[in-house]
């Protein structure tokens, strides 16, 4: 606890209380440097726009759509704002740390607003160039691609954002959610963190990316930080992990799932948000599965099919429940 | 005259919908607009508008004046309250009596007066949003109006004064917002001029046939600087031009390393993933590339350049990767350091499945590859030959090149099997590829563009070398090689056919395939869906035994290969299988529409085809032969002649039920009867004619055949002349009819004339 001197608790008048916005955006001159500045940035800059900072949703899940606070909240009537980091895990992506630029791994930069706001594209531009991103330096395109995630029965249309060629966020109007129509819309935007800071930054493998300010005591790249994760990652993912294991625990996370959304004949009242726990649990034990190998393509319709089941099951739950 | 402009200012339209939106524009308000005069209609887009332009637009509707007539007077209450109804009257009083032949009615005088234009704007703008047919459209916000993407702004001007449109909450002013970046303030909408021309300093180039040719200028003139050369792409060009108000060509470089990697594979990265033109120095692919961005940098583009290039290397590294793994020389992921065999990859397609009801991929190849061996009594191919390839041809969808360009299914197979026969590999030197990029490239349509995009570079395959161990063996190679590839063809209609023996009996095959065991499970298509693209089979299959002119009678080998996929066929009384006819008829049905295109009258078709033919070559010279009589004088004589007597029989008959019986007995005619010498040329006539075209369709010489018929035709018309087919004598008149019949028949020896029109 800091040591605060008498006085202290007499609050500064409610006049002053814009300053802080301002310095925060007056530090952020120049150039980002590091990978963690320019997640700062996006978190002032969404927070600045309204929007609750989340912190990281705390299951493994494959993108950050499936954060509750995207994927259920879109649901329903309510108004709603967030924005957070989600670390994000695809097992088949894992190269043993020597891709460039693909990882088992990584991190997404996820912003919800319902409804979306008319200027939704400006405010997202406005975050580009909070970020360093000069649209009159750099070739900024709203690239036709229309977004769907079948596994959650969800489909939107929007754009992939292209910065000189590279695809830097997904831009989505949702419009299903679960087999559901929402009503009012979202706008979601996906930034891809780690290519987006790459390109920012200028590096071309990620691992060299510097993570903090890379003149402090102790500077750390991104490959300080991941690089021996990613290298067993890959290991587990396609060699070690035990699928008759994954399979026992996926059976069992879907039973749960089902059971607590009272679909297995009880009365009792569903319980959406840790049915949906379950239902991601159920999702990355099937994307282990499939990493190891051992999922056929006919099975593999059959599994994205059970996941589907209980995302649309926790769906209706929620809605039911707003 | 007031002229019209409305805009439809939205967020970011895709490219592919931007062309099609501008024409069901014009329709939609050229409806709503009916019976106003209009003197021009233009329509433009680009990436964040749609705009339409009506000058001479007339005020108002014209008034309306209509009498109506109404029941008699005295007429029962209810009819005269019907009448009142219908006309918009409230009494009867408000009706005329008028006078006429059949006594007094009532007339209603309607009056409608004239709209004026503005209103009739406001009503029908917002019905043209709510009707427009957007392949795919959203909602946004909590609106319940559907567009492309969000719409910002509906600005509509008529005779310079803006027309507020009211639908939901969207703005409707009459302003409008340059370029995204450059100039994204509003300005004033108040006639087409100035709108244009604002726009062009706001850095919008309205005009899409204007910012293709920016492109095309610019491009050109970036590749000449360097003695460079672009390789034209229509369809790519169109595309680049809808995702840029303001198009900045830009010359990008790729590390030169990337070129040892199949063309087929830069291609598809550059056009497919970052809408990139390739360009060549001399005949070779050059390590550059021909971005279009959307602005004018402040530093001339070069970290627009740079930064594509960037992505470029990626994409190239990660396809590098790939097509090392499958070209066994993995040296990077563990997982994959064993070399792949057939077997490895044999394996793999037995676990695909091909469909839930008919099995793996590598069922379908077992299949493919007997119905094939088959084939080649016709096609004339090496059947061992043909086993192999169709053995290979489906290996390449279990390679990681494959997994990553699923556009190059088959190319990517043939690449492979050239690499792993040694034999000279296309890509290998600095190829010749780009030399031929041009001309394959033009004719492309859109709805092609990847596998066309892909294969626009191919070469065709190289001749045999002497390195390639032996001319025979080397020759085999190039086949199986080509058949890897192009037994997938025709992709569409601009697809080419292939070429090589083994290569069209395992794209006859392939197609065949599919088509029967489809069938065989009931998945055919329907109206509106086809989601096997077995449509797209069977155009296939006719295009390829045409144009290799492959004599084959389909349905033997349809019932042949039904039998390796169904335990139970149904037969039809001559034994046919029932849904293998169903399936016949399909590609009839196909062909039919073909030729139709190709502008052959169909019923010319339905004739030749109801004779029962199956072999699709015969069929179509038949109706080649026949369309040229019937163009000449004695065709269409000869058509009016069997038209009567084929009329005068089935009259005929309808009368006496006993009639076709006797005249089947071939009692009559009988040369005693004959009385006047019209009948005897006639019957002279015909025994010489019907053998001479029935010889003459055995030859399959089917000119020879109509002109054996066309001798026939003065006789014809001469009897017709001076006799009378229905005499009171009943032999002469069974003889006469005997005649008749023998025309008919005569006839039916190259067609059935019945089912022609005319």
């Amino acid at each position: 606890m800091a040591f605060e001197p008498n006085g202290a608790t007499k609050r500064a008048p409610n006049t002053n209380m814009k300053k802080p916005k301002k310095t925060a955006a007056a530090k952020e001159v120049g150039l980002p440097r590091s990978f963690q500045e320019i997640i700062l940035r996006l978190q002032n800059y969404w927070s600045e726009q309204g929007c609750a900072i989340l912190q990281p949703y705390d299951m493994e899940v494959g993108a950050g759509t499936l954060h509750p606070a995207t994927t259920l909240r879109a649901l329903g009537p309510k108004h709603w704002r967030a924005a957070y980091v989600q670390p994000s895990r695809r097992p088949k992506d894992g190269r043993y740390g020597e891709n460039p630029n693909r990882l088992q791994h990584y991190y997404q930069y996820q912003v919800i607003l319902k409804p979306n706001p008319p200027d939704l594209q400006d405010l997202y531009l406005k975050s580009l160039s909070r970020i360093g991103i000069d649209p009159l330096l750099h070739d900024i395109r709203f690239v036709e691609d229309d977004w769907e995630n079948p596994t959650v029965g969800a489909w939107g249309l929007g754009w992939e954002v292209w910065c000189d060629g590279m695809e830097v966020s997904q831009y989505t109007y949702f419009q299903q959610v679960g087999g559901l129509d929402v009503r009012p819309v979202s706008g979601e935007l996906t930034y891809g963190l780690e290519r987006l800071a790459m390109y920012v930054l200028g590096f071309d493998r990620v691992y060299d990316m510097p993570f903090n300010d890379p003149e402090s005591a102790t500077p750390l790249t991104y490959g300080d930080v991941f690089l021996e994760n990613e290298r067993q990652g890959s290991t587990f993912n396609f060699e070690r992990s035990d699928p008759e294991m994954l399979l026992r625990w996926f059976t069992d996370a879907e039973t749960q799932c089902k059971r607590l959304l009272a679909l297995d004949g009880s009365n009792e009242k569903p319980l959406p948000l840790p049915a949906f726990d379950y239902c991601l649990k159920a999702s990355h034990l099937f994307n282990l599965l499939d990493a190891r190998g051992v999922v056929s393509p006919t099975e593999r319709q059959s599994f994205i099919g059970r996941v589907r089941d209980l995302a649309k099951g926790c769906a209706k739950a929620w809605t039911d429940s707003q | 005259m007031p002229q019209l402009i409305i805009e439809f200012f939205s967020e970011e339209i895709p490219a592919r919908m931007q062309k099609r939106a501008e024409e069901d524009l014009a329709k939609l308000l050229k409806e709503k607009l009916a019976g106003l005069a209009t003197q021009s209609v233009r329509t433009f887009s680009t990436p964040r508008r749609l705009t339409i332009v009506v000058d001479g637009l007339p005020a108002r509707t014209p008034d309306v004046r209509e009498e109506r007539k109404g029941p008699r007077v005295g007429a029962p209450d209810q009819a005269l309250q019907g009448f009142l109804r219908g006309a918009g009257l409230t009494s009867i009083d408000q009706a005329k009596v008028q006078n006429d032949p059949k006594g007094d009615f009532y007339v209603a005088l309607i009056e409608k007066p004239g709209r004026s234009t503005p209103d009739l704007l406001k009503a029908a703008i917002p019905e043209i949003v709510r009707a427009f047919p957007w392949p795919k459209s959203m909602r946004s916000g909590e609106g319940d109006v559907t567009w492309v993407r969000p719409l910002q702004n509906i600005a509509c001007v008529f005779d310079g004064a803006e027309i507020g449109i009211d639908i939901e909450n969207i703005p409707s002013k009459a302003e409008t917002r340059g370029h995204r970046f450059h100039a994204p303030d509003a300005f004033a909408i108040t006639d087409f001029e100035s709108y244009a021309a604002q726009l062009r300093k706001a850095h919008v180039i309205l005009d899409r046939e204007e910012r293709k040719a920016i492109i095309l200028r610019d491009t050109r003139k970036l590749c000449e600087a360097k003695g460079l050369t672009l390789v034209e792409d229509p369809g790519l060009l169109e595309e680049v031009a809808g995702l840029a108000e303001w198009p900045v060509a830009l010359l990008g470089e790729m590390d030169k390393a990337f070129l040892a990697l199949p063309s087929e594979v830069i291609r598809l990265a550059m056009r497919t993933h970052q809408k990139y033109f390739a360009v060549r120095k001399g005949d070779a692919l050059a390590p550059h590339f021909i971005v279009v961005a959307n602005i004018d940098a402040h530093d001339g583009g070069a970290a627009i350049a740079a930064g594509n290039a960037r992505v470029l290397s990626a994409r190239l590294n990660d396809a590098r990767f790939f097509w090392d793994v499958d070209r066994f020389y993995d040296a990077i992921d563990k997982k994959k350091r064993r070399r792949l065999r057939d077997e490895a990859r044999e394996k793999k397609l037995r676990s695909i499945v091909f469909h839930q009801k008919l099995g793996s991929v590598w069922d379908k190849v077992e299949r493919v590859a007997a119905l094939a061996k088959e084939l080649c009594a016709v096609t004339g191919a090496d059947p061992a030959l043909v086993e192999k390839a169709a053995h290979l041809c489906k290996m390449d969808l279990v390679t990681e090149t494959v997994g990553e360009f699923p556009e190059l299914q088959g190319q990517i197979g043939r690449l492979l099997y050239l690499e792993e026969n040694n034999a000279p590999s296309p890509f290998a030197g600095e190829g010749r590829e780009g030399a031929r990029a041009d001309a394959s490239t033009a004719p492309e349509k859109r709805e092609h563009k990847s596998s066309n995009a892909a294969q626009a570079d191919r070469p065709p395959p190289p001749t045999p070398s002497p390195q390639g161990g032996g001319g025979a063996s080397s020759a085999a190679v190039e086949s199986i090689a080509a058949a890897i590839e192009d037994h997938y063809r025709p992709l569409g209609p601009n697809d080419r056919v292939p070429s090589d023996k083994v290569a069209i009996t395992l794209a006859l095959a392939d197609k065949l395939d599919t088509l029967v065991a489809f069938w065989v499970i009931g998945e055919k298509p329907t109206g509106s869906s086809d989601a096997y693209g077995l449509r797209r089979a069977a155009l296939g299959e006719i295009r390829v035994l045409l144009e290799s002119r492959t004599r084959l009678a389909l349905l033997p080998a349809l019932m042949l290969h039904e039998k390796r996929r169904a335990n139970v066929i149904a037969h039809d009384p001559q034994g046919r299988s029932t849904r293998m006819l169903d399936l016949l008829a399909f590609l009839a049905d196909r062909l039919t529409v073909q030729l139709r295109d190709q502008g052959k009258r169909h019923d010319l078709v339905d004739a030749v085809f109801s004779l029962g033919d199956d072999d699709l070559v015969r069929i179509v010279a038949r109706v080649e032969a026949l369309d040229a009589f019937l163009k000449t004088q004695d065709g269409s004589n000869l058509l009016a002649g069997y038209k009567r007597s084929a009329n005068i029989l089935r009259a005929e008959e309808r009368k006496d039920d006993k009639l076709s019986t006797v005249l089947q007995t071939g009692e009559y005619p009988q040369q005693a009867l004959f009385q006047e010498n019209a009948e005897k040329t006639l019957h002279a006539a015909l025994s010489k004619a019907a053998p001479a075209a029935r010889a003459a369709v055995e030859k399959e010489d089917f000119t020879a055949a109509m002109s054996a018929l066309s001798s026939l035709r003065a006789p014809v018309d001469a009897f017709f002349e001076a006799v009378l087919v229905n005499a009171d004598d009943p032999k002469l008149r069974l003889n006469r009819l005997a005649l008749l019949t023998n025309i008919r028949d005569a006839l039916h020896e190259v067609a059935d004339f019945s089912r022609i029109e005319g």
